[in-house]
């Protein structure tokens, strides 16, 4: 569906195969634990047995004197570092936070924290010596949920912590409240008490997690001569370096991150966790050192996503949404630095909204610092205002998308942030969901329901370069630093194949690490396809205006007279002067010598995202067991560079979505322990829990993009939560405020088993 | 993970004299648990016993009153390949197929799920049901067991020092009966049962009235249970609605589970009365079949 022309692509819009795809499948691409070094050894690292605990002493003697260790450091070899903001692309930290996280100091804030870290000749020596680490700990009761945590008399994280309130002031009690944030326009009021019908409920999600199938790696090379090297699994090279820069108090220049390929990330590998360790134990060492984590080490000690508390209200008058007011309070984990913000500026985003009050509180609890998920933040958000709107739209008797459709946001709908919506496709994304064969069939049959819910997400800009070498024989190697977690080097490789008028194969796109190209934010945020392919798009104009000069030279006339058109060039009156790219191409050396294309960009408009979702469920009554029968998604992309891409985004979305929605969450015990911190007990859904995924791809072009592009990636994992909580409610008469909807909720629920 | 000692006896003598060597052992039949198990610290024995190279433990045959005795460590996919196994005793393969995916089928057993005695093991409710027992084999020699009597709690069973399991045995199925198995997992597979249920039915020779009736519990106590009240309730009776939600309603009194991340107490209630009523009632329709 396409609501504007599109122009006649040649390379966009067509499904050739990934570059990354042979060395994948026949299991030869090299990810961060295949990295194997002259003189390599391994690593361990010592995490609390506690949630909550002041550190009062570490012996590491026994363990420095056992046969095999190399090296053991604690947060004493991290240098001091300032309270500097480090923004990591997708979330921000203080380095001192940081520094705290990789290596605990005064207290252990979470179970999984690293104590310490031991390098030895082999891995099982390290184990070994890691419980040789004598810890002495004062253990102090874990707060494990914000409700606790926010109360007066809870225990204290961090006793110097004040609550940043909306006017900027620090709150006079210390307290786990790290920010207190607030929207509000117009008169919600008055608004309330003008309203036809307001409902209003109180909303509970859980931590999960990203679950990518590879966990975290890291190994590092401190050289002698000041220089480090790090291999590692990352959604961010740059945001790596900069990390370890600041961490270690190191210059930039002197340290080289190589991005490995990639099992994953979802947002959860942007932040250090093991790197830093493995730098100060090579250091010590004097020999390249790696580190790995298992899977419980993932659960436990990496970055899930907040779980939180929210009530929300919401008023209409004459089949318009009126007001809303809405509190949300996401737990950030053991520092600052929860989604709560974008959670809050996302989810009235699809709507036009006048008056709205909006409170947003982040919250430190003893549970792992949270990092990035998919969106991060809008899912949670959207569970309870994608709720009220399903309930309101029952009570005034309209269908769901339709009421949708009349309250949806346009261009120069204003967001709760003030800043007015550019062209968007909010309206044409519902309309395209009320046309669906799903959506158009009937739901028959007993203990089934339908739900619909939608989504938005903002996507990111930020920088990113390239540089594209043109070959003597007409193909062009692209040097990029965007690591590829979703299929980029192809849909990169594309946009500068059809800036170029070239075939998809001439052009081989490879990820560099951070010496080898200009700086590069984090693959996040769904920017990459988008910003680096404004820099491609960049770095093939600089390549046509440069064959253009060349070409002038050749036939000994004006830059004006030649033209760049079709991949050639050609003379603008003169028909017999052409040549093709790559003719032109294999006379670089007598047209002034090397010919490579640069793209720099600080991209500004990346065209925000909107997805509509339908589901079909069915609830086993007696077990509480739900059944996903069917789905469809429809999302606005902007262009789809590389549909079978955008599909396979739009359906791992979901697929996430699905199992945050009926069954992940941290579950835990009354001492802080994650109780399963495995894929057998942490229940993602496997292929055999989902059905097809049925996607309709929405095309209205980002008009901040030479093709139209809008970031894919995110926005399909904030409808699902809602979309099933209104199916179910649908099929049984219930309304689940509380994730997961796992059947021991819903048989609890539905047989008033408490 | 420190170093440990791999042998693997090809007899059953060997095996007795490797587990009298004064060292700590575990068995690995198929390892589906016990690597898991060594790797992440849970266990720590000083040697792996592999019986897999036992003949006795890696065959299986018919008796000739219509019995079944499996060797402890004949991998699954062996049993329900068998087409006689799935014509003749369902149940079992109701449990064999259910057991991990095809590859750990390959090698995992009814052996080591037992012998594992986690109180959420598949293959026990349904092997209690068919009135399985086990023969223990030592250097002292055999005895045979019921299967219920065999485990003391959560890992623990009546094993001694020396001793492991050869056969499990399953008597001959009385005519008109049928049996089933299934469990509750809140996904379509790789889970461990919530409340997992074995259930037999033996109908008198016109199909009306119940004779006898086998019903086992499992992850709803610290071992896997078997109901002998809620099979005995049904003595006498006629299979309906009626005395199945009563024998339903028995199994799930005995019920005394804990809550923890899989379930809840009143959860596992509950399901054992829904799984045990649905046991009956697909025992009840194979049994009309037979």
């Amino acid at each position: 569906m396409t609501t504007t022309e599109k122009p006649d692509y040649k390379v966009i819009g067509t499904r050739p195969i990934r570059p990354d795809g042979v060395e994948k499948v026949t299991g030869k691409a090299l990810y961060g634990a295949d990295i194997h070094l002259p003189d390599l050894v391994q690593g361990a690292v010592l995490r609390s047995p506690h949630a909550h605990a002041r550190i009062l002493s570490i012996d590491t003697s026994a363990a420095e004197a056992m046969p095999g260790v190399l090296a053991v450091v604690t947060h004493s070899d991290l240098p001091v570092v300032a309270d500097k903001v480090l923004d990591m692309g997708e979330g921000a930290s203080t380095a001192s936070d940081m520094s705290k996280n990789v290596l605990a100091a005064d207290k252990a804030l979470y179970r999984g924290h690293a104590v310490a870290g031991v390098a030895a000749t082999n891995v099982h020596d390290a184990l070994t010596a890691i419980e040789a680490i004598k810890v002495e700990y004062e253990v102090l009761p874990p707060v494990l949920n914000v409700q606790d945590a926010m109360r007066d008399d809870a225990p204290l994280l961090d006793a110097s912590r004040h609550t940043r309130t909306p006017t900027g002031e620090e709150s006079e009690n210390a307290s786990n409240v790290a920010a207190h944030n607030r929207f509000e326009g117009g008169d919600v009021e008055a608004a309330f008490a003008d309203a036809d019908i307001v409902v209003e409920r109180e909303f509970d999600t859980k931590m999960v997690h990203q679950g990518y199938i590879e966990p975290h790696n890291g190994t590092a090379n401190w050289n002698s001569d000041g220089t480090l090297t790090v291999w590692t699994s990352t959604q961010g090279a740059f945001a790596v370096r900069g990390a370890l820069a600041e961490l270690l108090q190191l210059p930039v220049s002197r340290i080289r991150v190589i991005p490995m390929e990639i099992g994953g990330g979802f947002g959860g590998k942007i932040g250090v966790y093991l790197e830093p360790v493995a730098a100060l134990l090579s250091r010590k060492c004097g020999r390249p050192v790696q580190l790995t984590m298992d899977r419980t080490d993932v659960f436990q000690a990496t970055g899930p996503t907040s779980g939180g508390h929210m009530r929300g209200k919401i008023a209409v008058k004459d089949g318009k949404i009126t007001a809303a007011e809405v509190s949300l309070a996401f737990e950030a984990g053991a520092f600052p630095g929860s989604p709560v913000m974008a959670g809050a500026m996302c989810m009235l985003s699809p709507y036009e909204v006048e008056n709205f009050k909006v409170d947003a509180y982040d919250v430190v609890v003893n549970k792992p610092k949270v990092a990035a998920y998919r969106a991060p933040g809008a899912p949670n958000a959207s569970f309870c205002v994608e709720q009220l709107i399903d309930e309101l739209a029952r009570e005034t008797g309209a269908d769901p998308l339709q009421f949708r459709l009349s309250n949806s946001a346009r261009e120069g709908t204003r967001m709760i942030t003030g800043v007015a919506h550019p062209r968007i496709g909010q309206e044409e994304t519902v309309q395209a969901a009320q046309a669906s064969d799903h959506y158009q069939s009937p739901i028959e049959g007993p203990n089934r329901g339908r739900g619909v819910a939608g989504g938005f997400w903002f996507n990111a800009g930020m920088q990113s370069s390239v540089v594209a070498s043109v070959n003597p024989d007409g193909t062009v190697n692209l040097i990029e630093g965007s690591t590829d977690i979703g299929g980029t080097r192809a849909a990169l490789a594309m946009q500068l194949a059809e800036t170029l008028g070239i075939e998809y194969d001439s052009v081989r796109p490879t990820v560099v690490d951070t010496d080898s190209v200009g700086h590069n934010d984090v693959t996040g945020g769904s920017r990459t396809a988008y910003a680096s392919g404004q820099a491609v798009y960049e770095a093939g104009l600089d390549i046509q205006q440069q064959m253009v000069a060349r070409a002038a030279q050749l036939w000994e006339c004006e830059a004006e007279d030649v033209e760049y058109a079709d991949g050639g060039l050609r003379h603008t009156s003169d028909s017999e002067k052409t040549m093709t790219f790559a003719e032109l191409a294999g006379k670089q050396m007598e047209t002034g010598g090397p010919l490579q294309g640069r793209g720099s960009v600080v991209a500004r408009s990346p065209g925000a995202a909107f997805g509509v979702h339908v589901v079909d469920v069915e609830v086993d009554p007696d077990t509480g067991k739900v059944d996903i029968l069917r789905y469809t998604i429809a999302q606005d992309v902007g262009t789809a560079v590389h549909p079978a891409y955008v599909e396979g985004q739009m359906q791992g979305g979901v697929v996430q979505g699905i199992g945050w929605a009926l069954n992940e969450e941290y579950y835990y015990g009354e001492d802080g322990r994650m109780e399963n911190a495995s894929f057998l007990d942490y229940r993602m859904p496997t292929s055999l829990d989902l059905p097809m995924i049925d996607t309709i791809i929405v095309e209205v072009p980002n008009p901040g993009h030479p093709f139209g592009v809008r970031g894919v990636g995110e926005v399909p994992i904030v409808p699902p939560l809602a979309a099933i909580a209104n199916a179910v409610h649908d099929a049984t008469g219930h309304r689940f405020t509380e994730l997961p909807i796992s059947p021991r909720r819903v048989v609890e629920e539905l047989h008033n088993l408490q | 993970m420190k170093e440990i000692d791999y042998l693997a006896p090809s007899s059953l003598g060997e095996a007795y004299a490797a587990l009298q060597n004064g060292k700590t052992s575990a068995f690995l039949a198929g390892g589906t648990d016990i690597i898991v198990q060594l790797r992440e610290g849970r266990k720590e024995v000083d040697q792996l016993i592999d019986v897999k190279h036992i003949p006795e433990l890696v065959s299986y045959a018919w008796t000739d009153d219509g019995g079944l005795v499996i060797g402890a460590s004949v991998p699954f996919a062996e049993i329900y390949e068998d087409d006689e196994i799935v014509r003749r005793l369902p149940c079992v393969i109701d449990c064999a197929t259910l057991v991990g995916g095809i590859q750990i089928q390959s090698r995992a057993c009814f052996g080591g799920n037992i012998g594992n005695s986690g109180p959420a093991a598949d293959t026990v409710p349904a092997l209690i049901a068919l009135g399985a027992t086990l023969t223990l084999g030592s250097a002292d020699g055999a005895r045979d067991l019921p299967l219920e009597d065999f485990f003391t709690g959560p890992g623990q069973n009546v094993l001694g020092p020396g001793e492991l399991i050869i056969t499990v045995n399953i008597p001959p199925q009385p005519a008109n009966s049928g049996s089933f198995f299934h469990r509750f997992i809140p996904r379509n597979e790789m889970d461990i049962a919530v409340v997992n249920v074995g259930a037999r039915i033996d109908l008198d020779a016109g199909g009306e009235r119940i004779e006898g009736a086998r019903i086992s519990v499992g992850a709803v106590a610290p071992v896997p249970l078997f109901v002998a009240a809620a099979g005995d309730a049904l003595v006498g009776e006629t299979p309906t609605e009626d005395s199945f939600a009563r024998a339903a309603d028995i199994a799930a009194e005995a019920a005394t589970p804990i809550t923890d991340m899989r379930g809840s107490i009143a959860q596992r209630v509950h399901l054992t009365r829904v799984l045990t009523y649905r046991a009956l009632d697909r025992a009840l329709e194979r049994a009309r079949e037979a």
